[in-house]
């Protein structure tokens, strides 16, 4: 769990931030911050199918699953514990 | 077409004075290469570099009234003058010369400031007043033609370019990190603020006055609308298609009044098209064209440029814009916009007024300004259907709208409409925002300032709005309907301080290129204002007029086009090509360091992750063109400045002294 919050704000960091990560907190709104852009939703699922082998479907990209990292990971459990 | 610059002072030596003067001019050499002048006594020293397109051997400036109390220094075009000269002359005025820029003085004597609003033109004009010893300064009423301005303790400098300006040791050369954050969020600074601390822009439509010592700077003319329940008269569709008509022929034709012969520029687009169709129908002109093909397909227009070109019958004229040409240049576009870009497209333009001074042009016509006044942008359409959406916020489909309007965005829509929603939604319902049409804009441009320094976001205030608050609305603002509330904004923001300059007046004159614009005709402007909102964006149909205008001389795949953005190539113009080697040292983190204005960390993980080659975002592309220009634009005025030849007995310079 640990570890795939510190990939996830990894990933964050490094590709939206540019390493600017100090005030990121994992309940930070993407949205309301503008971290991220239209084109940055699709690198994210992108990042999080490839790196969870997770299959995200159209109906699930939504800010409710996808718009903190506490969210993310909250989704990415509830599909890991579906899965099982 | 030209360029001017002028110092004021109270004290000085005349010798010194004329010295710095040769230097400003020398900046502004390529403004007007042809002739040079000045004007010198005790207190002034007025300078012009001309390029002559008007009375060709009498126009060489600076002039003088009758009895030479008056001198004049003038950048651009007064195309109403010969109606303006008849006038004159009955009250009494005599003329030395054939040019516009005589009848400028003799309706300053008549007139005062108020003279300005009988000139249909675009213009920076500098007149002293020997007696008074006073100086007036007037700009158009768009901002077609630049002037910039520094005061010191007794004394004024004031110039064509920025550049002028810096010609003196004694004026300071810092980036404004204010500045710098507006041109990062509205894509221009805020007139008066330029990009440099100290240096003013005369704003457009405005004058300014130096009478012993005082500075003052006022409008002359502002933009007006009617709002809808005044505009919408019921008056048929057909009175003001006809009446647009000729409106826009007359103004076309007064365009081509020159001494050296005129071309257009074809985009490929509605607006240019109709302004060659004119040219050719009204006119016995042949007619060459001139027009921008990209290599990246994404970019490229030349199908229709050539659907055009072979309708109107025109000598067609092609400039190859490749990534590596774009990167190439980028530097020296910089050099002539002497402002951050968020975009490239600027480099294109500055190869297309290179090719048509090749090819011996020195004027061209464009379609600029009818996407503006006629509302042909996206930014019109988004808002209509975000005040659409507000009324019934929870709807699914009235966003679905927004979909239409973004091609871009349209891969996005497929699957992840809810996302799509999201970016759209923000602050769906502020409806009394007078900027509302820009909330989205300006918050996604800001997403470039995430790469500023410590000390660059230590000025930065927190969103668009706190800029825009301290300067007033104007007067009637609350009586203009959505619509004219929208434009507005493009038209004072975006359109004045980023497109007629960085994309205009900067990138055209740096070849000796000067442009003409029908649809800013002040009569077509003040009639566009005048018409309901339906003659201009019905439902969703943009330019309707326009298009109704055009639909009887132009092929039918023109008129009925949708309107293209005209952008072009930024991540792969810098990235995988050959000639942007200087990116590397100019993004270095020792260069970003120096300049102190991003964060150098930041800004070389962000270099790692666009040298990877995948395709980064919009928002990313313009955070890219926004740093690199900033850069540019530090080494090149702030870190080193390097002062041109200035005008010495190798040139045609006329002296005169009071």
């Amino acid at each position: 769990m640990s570890d795939m919050r510190a990939k996830v704000r990894g990933y964050i960091i490094e590709n939206f931030l540019f390493g600017q990560g100090n005030d990121l907190q994992d309940n930070t709104s993407f949205l309301e911050q503008g971290i991220l852009d239209s084109t940055g939703v699709l690198e994210l699922v992108t990042f999080l199918e490839e790196t969870f082998s997770v299959k995200i479907e159209a109906d699930e990209t939504l800010p409710e699953n996808l718009d903190s990292i506490d969210s993310i990971c909250a989704f990415l459990e509830r599909k890991r514990k579906a899965a099982a | 077409m030209c360029g001017i610059a002028g110092i004021v002072e109270q004290a000085g030596d005349l010798a010194g004075r004329e010295g710095l003067l040769r230097s400003m001019l020398g900046m502004i050499r390529h403004r007007g290469p042809d002739q040079f002048g000045m004007f010198l006594d005790d207190h002034a020293a007025l300078g012009n570099a001309r390029l002559s397109i008007i009375d060709l051997g009498g126009g060489q400036q600076p002039i003088a009234n009758e009895d030479g109390s008056l001198w004049v220094v003038f950048n651009g075009e007064i195309f109403n003058y010969i109606e303006l000269r008849k006038e004159l002359e009955a009250k009494g005025h005599i003329f030395a010369t054939h040019s516009d820029t005589e009848v400028i003085l003799h309706a300053f004597e008549e007139d005062g400031p108020q003279c300005l609003n009988r000139f249909n033109g675009q213009f920076a004009i500098a007149i002293w007043d020997v007696r008074k010893k006073s100086l007036f300064l007037g700009r158009d009423r768009l901002g077609v033609r630049p002037v910039f301005y520094v005061q010191q303790p007794g004394r004024l400098l004031f110039g064509s370019e920025i550049k002028a300006l810096f010609a003196d040791p004694r004026v300071e050369r810092v980036i404004d990190p204010v500045g710098l954050e507006q041109v990062f969020t509205f894509w221009g600074a805020l007139a008066p603020r330029t990009i440099f601390r100290g240096v003013q822009e005369l704003p457009p439509g405005h004058y300014l006055t130096l009478e012993r010592g005082q500075v003052t700077v006022a409008p002359y003319w502002t933009i007006q609308f009617s709002g809808q329940a005044a505009a919408d008269t019921g008056r048929g569709e057909h009175d003001y298609v006809e009446q647009f008509r000729q409106l826009l022929i007359d103004a076309t034709q007064i365009r081509l009044r020159a001494d050296v012969p005129v071309g257009a520029y074809l985009s490929g687009g509605l607006d240019s098209s109709t302004i060659a169709a004119i040219i050719k129908r009204y006119t016995p002109n042949k007619l060459t064209t001139f027009s921008i093909a990209f290599n990246d397909s994404n970019y490229d227009e030349s199908e229709f440029q050539r659907t055009m070109a072979r309708h109107l019958g025109t000598d067609h004229q092609v400039v190859q814009a490749t990534h590596a040409e774009i990167g190439r240049v980028f530097p020296d576009v910089i050099w002539h916009t002497e402002a951050p870009v968020m975009r490239t497209s600027p480099a294109p333009m500055f190869l297309l007024s290179r090719l048509v001074h090749q090819s011996g042009y020195k004027v061209v016509l464009t379609g600029e300004g009818a996407d503006e006044f006629f509302c042909g942008y996206d930014i019109f359409k988004e808002a209509k259907v975000r005040r659409f959406w507000a009324r019934r916020p929870d709807s699914v489909w009235r966003p679905q709208l927004i979909e239409r309007l973004y091609q871009d965005i349209g891969r996005l829509s497929q699957s992840k409409g809810a996302f799509l929603t999201a970016f759209f939604k923000d602050r769906l319902t502020d409806l009394d925002c007078p900027w509302y049409s820009h909330l989205i804009r300006w918050r996604n441009n800001r997403r470039a300032c995430r790469f500023f320094s410590a000390d660059a976001k230590a000025t930065m205030l927190a969103s668009a709005d706190d800029h825009l608050r301290s300067i007033p609305l104007p007067k009637e603002f609350s009586k203009w309907n959505t619509l004219e509330r929208d434009q507005y904004w493009e038209i004072s923001v975006f359109l004045s301080q980023y497109l007629l300059s960085s994309q205009g007046d900067r990138v055209a004159m740096a070849h000796s290129v000067e442009g003409r614009y029908p649809f800013l005709d002040y009569r077509v402007v003040e009639f566009a204002n005048r018409l309901p909102a339906r003659m201009k964006l019905r439902v969703l149909r943009d330019k309707h007029i326009v298009r109704e205008v055009a639909k009887d001389w132009l092929p039918a795949e023109i008129t009925h086009r949708p309107k293209r953005p005209y952008r072009a190539p930024i991540q792969r113009s810098f990235f995988g090509v050959e000639g942007a080697d200087y990116v590397a040292e100019v993004l270095s983190e020792r260069a970003v360091r120096e300049a102190g204005l991003f964060e150098p960390a930041a800004v070389a993980q962000f270099v790692r992750r666009l040298s990877d080659g995948r395709p980064v975002g919009e928002t990313d592309e313009m955070a890219l063109a926004g740093i690199l220009s900033t850069q540019l634009l530090h080494a090149q005025f702030v870190k080193a400045f390097s002062c041109d030849r200035p005008i010495d007995e190798t040139d045609d310079v006329k002296v005169c002294r009071g």
